[in-house]
C-alpha cells in the first residue's frame, strides 16, 4: 500500500453526456498538500469536475491518474454532496455505515462514532432519525461520515450552500482541522469570502474549461484573465 | 308482480339483505363455536398462503431490488415482462402447474398434485411477479436517492442490495402484504391443483366456491367474512410486529 494516492493528474480529461461535452479537456495536477477551492459561475462545470476526479462521472476522453491500486484509490477518498444524502437510519447508523462496510468491529466502531458525534455536536442525537435533522446538522453529519473513513482526499461540493453563518463556521473549522491533519481537500464553492478564508490554491472554471489554476494569493490579488477578474469583482459572466 | 325494466326488484333486495344477514349470523356462530372444520380450513388457508408468501418474498424482494440497481441489456424488457406477469390469470397458472405435476407430467414423480404443496407452488408463481414488481418500483426510487452516496462509498453489489432492502423495508413489507392479499383470496389455481378435497386441500376460498355452488349462500358468506377478517388480522399483525407506524416519521 502506498503512503498517499496523490498526486492526482488529469490529462486531457473530458466528460460528456449523451455525446455532448460537459467539461474539458482539462489538464491539472493536484499535489499531496493544500486546500483547493474550485470556483466559477453556475454551469461552469465545478460539480462535474469534482465528480470526474472522484470517479462518479465517467471519463469520456483523456486520463485521471492516481497513485496506487484502484482499490486503494477508491477507498482513500470521500465525497460530500451539496444536498447531503442521508441514509434512512439514525445518526449513529449513518456514522457507522462506512465503518461497517470496511469490516470494523462493532466495539471499535461505537467508540469512533461516539467520538465523531461529539465533534459535530450531535452526541445527544445519536438515536434520532437522520432525516429529521436540520440542514446544517445533516451537512455536518455527511461531513463526519466522510471523515470517519480517514480519507487521503476529501471532495466537497458546496457544503455550506444554504447554511447560516454559525453552521458555516462550524464546518469551516472542521475542514481546517482536517486539512491541518493532512487530508487533501478539494472543494467547490460560490462563497468568495469562504474561498479567501480557506483556499491555498484555486481552480477557476468557466464554460467547462479550467480557466485558471494557481496559488490562491496570486489568484485573488492578480487574476490572469479578464473573466476571472470580472468574476472576482462580482460582475456577471457566462 | 315482476319489476319493470330499470326498476329495483324490492323483493329480490330484501332476499339478498336477508342472505347477507344470515351470512353474518353464520360467520358469528362459526367463530363463536370454533367449528372444527372452519378451524381446519382456516389454518390450511394460512399455511398455504403464508408459505407461498415467504417463498415468493424470498425470491421477489431481492430480485426487485437487484433489478432496480442493475443495468444490463434488455433491462426494460425484463421489467415490462415482470410487470405483465402481475396479471397472470390464476386459472392458467393452475392449469400449467397441473400439467407439470400430473402423473404424466415432468414432475409427476414427486406426487404433489392435490396436495397443499402444489397449491403453494401455484401461489408462489402467481404472487412472485407482483411482489417483485412493487418492490422494484419502491427500490428504484430509493436507489435514485442513494445512488451517488453508495457509489462514492465504494459499496459492492450485494452491499447495495442489502442497504436498500434494509432502509426500504417498510415499502418491501407493503409489497409482501400485497402478495399475501392476492394469495389468500386466490381460488382459480388452487382449485385446479388442490382439488378442494375435504380434510386435505380445502381452504377458505375453495370452500366458499363449493358452498356457493351448493346454494348455501349464508355459509358461503360466513366463510367470506372469516376470510376478510383473517386478511385484516394478518395485515395488522405484520404491521405491529414490524413496527411500521411506531417508527414512522409522523
Amino acid at each position: 500500500m502506498v503512503d498517499t494516492i496523490l498526486p492526482l493528474v488529469l490529462t486531457g480529461a473530458v466528460a460528456k453526456r449523451r455525446g455532448k461535452r460537459l467539461i474539458g479537456p482539462i489538464d491539472a495536477e493536484i499535489g499531496p498538500v493544500g486546500f483547493t477551492i474550485v470556483m466559477g459561475p453556475n454551469g461552469s462545470g465545478k460539480t462535474t469536475l469534482l465528480r470526474l476526479m472522484h470517479g462518479l462521472q465517467r471519463l469520456a476522453e483523456g486520463t485521471v491518474d492516481w497513485q496506487g491500486t484502484q482499490i486503494d484509490v477508491q477507498k482513500r477518498q470521500a465525497y460530500v454532496f451539496q444536498n447531503p444524502i442521508m441514509l434512512r437510519r439514525s445518526v449513529k447508523e449513518n456514522l457507522s455505515y462506512p465503518l461497517s462496510l470496511r469490516g470494523v468491529s462493532k466495539s471499535s466502531a461505537t467508540k469512533t462514532v461516539n467520538d465523531w458525534a461529539g465533534r459535530i455536536h450531535l452526541d445527544r442525537a445519536l438515536e434520532q432519525d437522520a432525516m429529521m435533522l436540520s440542514g446544517g446538522e445533516k451537512q455536518k453529519l455527511a461531513l463526519a461520515r466522510a471523515l470517519i473513513q480517514k480519507p487521503d482526499v476529501l471532495f466537497l461540493d458546496e457544503p455550506c450552500a444554504n447554511l447560516d453563518g454559525r453552521a458555516t463556521r462550524e464546518i469551516e473549522e472542521l475542514l481546517l482541522e482536517t486539512s491541518r491533519a493532512g487530508t487533501r481537500i478539494v472543494m467547490a464553492t460560490h462563497d468568495m469570502g469562504q474561498a479567501r478564508r480557506l483556499a491555498t490554491d484555486v481552480m477557476f472554471m468557466l464554460q467547462g474549461n479550467l480557466h485558471e489554476f494557481g496559488a490562491a494569493k496570486q489568484f485573488f490579488a492578480q487574476p490572469e484573465t479578464p473573466q476571472a477578474r470580472a468574476f472576482l469583482n462580482g460582475d456577471i459572466i457566462e | 308482480m315482476s319489476p319493470k325494466p330499470g326498476q329495483v326488484d324490492r323483493a329480490g333486495l330484501v332476499h339478498a339483505m336477508s342472505d347477507i344477514f344470515e351470512g353474518l349470523k353464520a360467520a358469528f356462530w362459526l367463530l363463536v363455536a370454533l367449528d372444527r372444520d372452519l378451524v381446519e380450513i382456516t389454518l390450511r388457508s394460512l399455511q398455504v398462503s403464508l408459505s407461498a408468501l415467504v417463498i415468493a418474498s424470498a425470491i421477489g424482494l431481492p430480485f426487485g431490488t437487484w433489478l432496480a440497481i442493475r443495468r444490463f441489456r434488455h433491462r426494460r424488457t425484463a421489467i415490462a415482462v415482470m410487470n405483465a406477469l402481475m396479471g397472470l390469470p390464476p386459472v392458467v397458472v393452475g392449469l400449467v402447474v397441473y400439467m407439470l405435476f400430473s402423473r404424466t407430467g415432468p414432475f409427476g414423480v414427486f406426487g404433489l398434485l392435490f396436495t397443499p404443496a402444489a397449491m403453494i407452488i401455484a401461489q408462489v408463481i402467481i404472487i412472485t411477479p407482483l411482489i417483485a414488481s412493487i418492490a422494484h418500483q419502491s427500490m428504484r426510487e430509493l436507489w435514485a436517492d442513494y445512488h451517488d452516496l453508495l457509489i462514492s462509498l465504494n459499496t459492492g453489489h450485494w452491499q447495495r442490495i442489502r442497504t436498500l432492502m434494509w432502509d426500504g423495508r417498510r415499502a418491501l413489507l407493503t409489497a409482501s402484504l400485497a402478495g399475501f392479499g392476492r394469495a389468500i383470496g386466490e381460488v382459480g389455481a388452487i382449485m385446479i391443483v388442490g382439488g378442494n378435497i375435504d380434510h386435505a386441500t380445502r381452504v377458505l376460498t375453495t370452500a366458499i366456491a363449493l358452498e356457493t355452488g351448493k346454494g348455501d349462500f349464508a355459509l358461503a358468506l360466513g366463510l367470506g367474512c372469516v376470510l376478510i377478517g383473517l386478511a385484516i388480522v394478518v395485515n395488522l399483525a405484520i404491521h405491529r410486529l414490524s413496527r411500521t407506524e411506531r417508527d414512522g416519521r409522523w
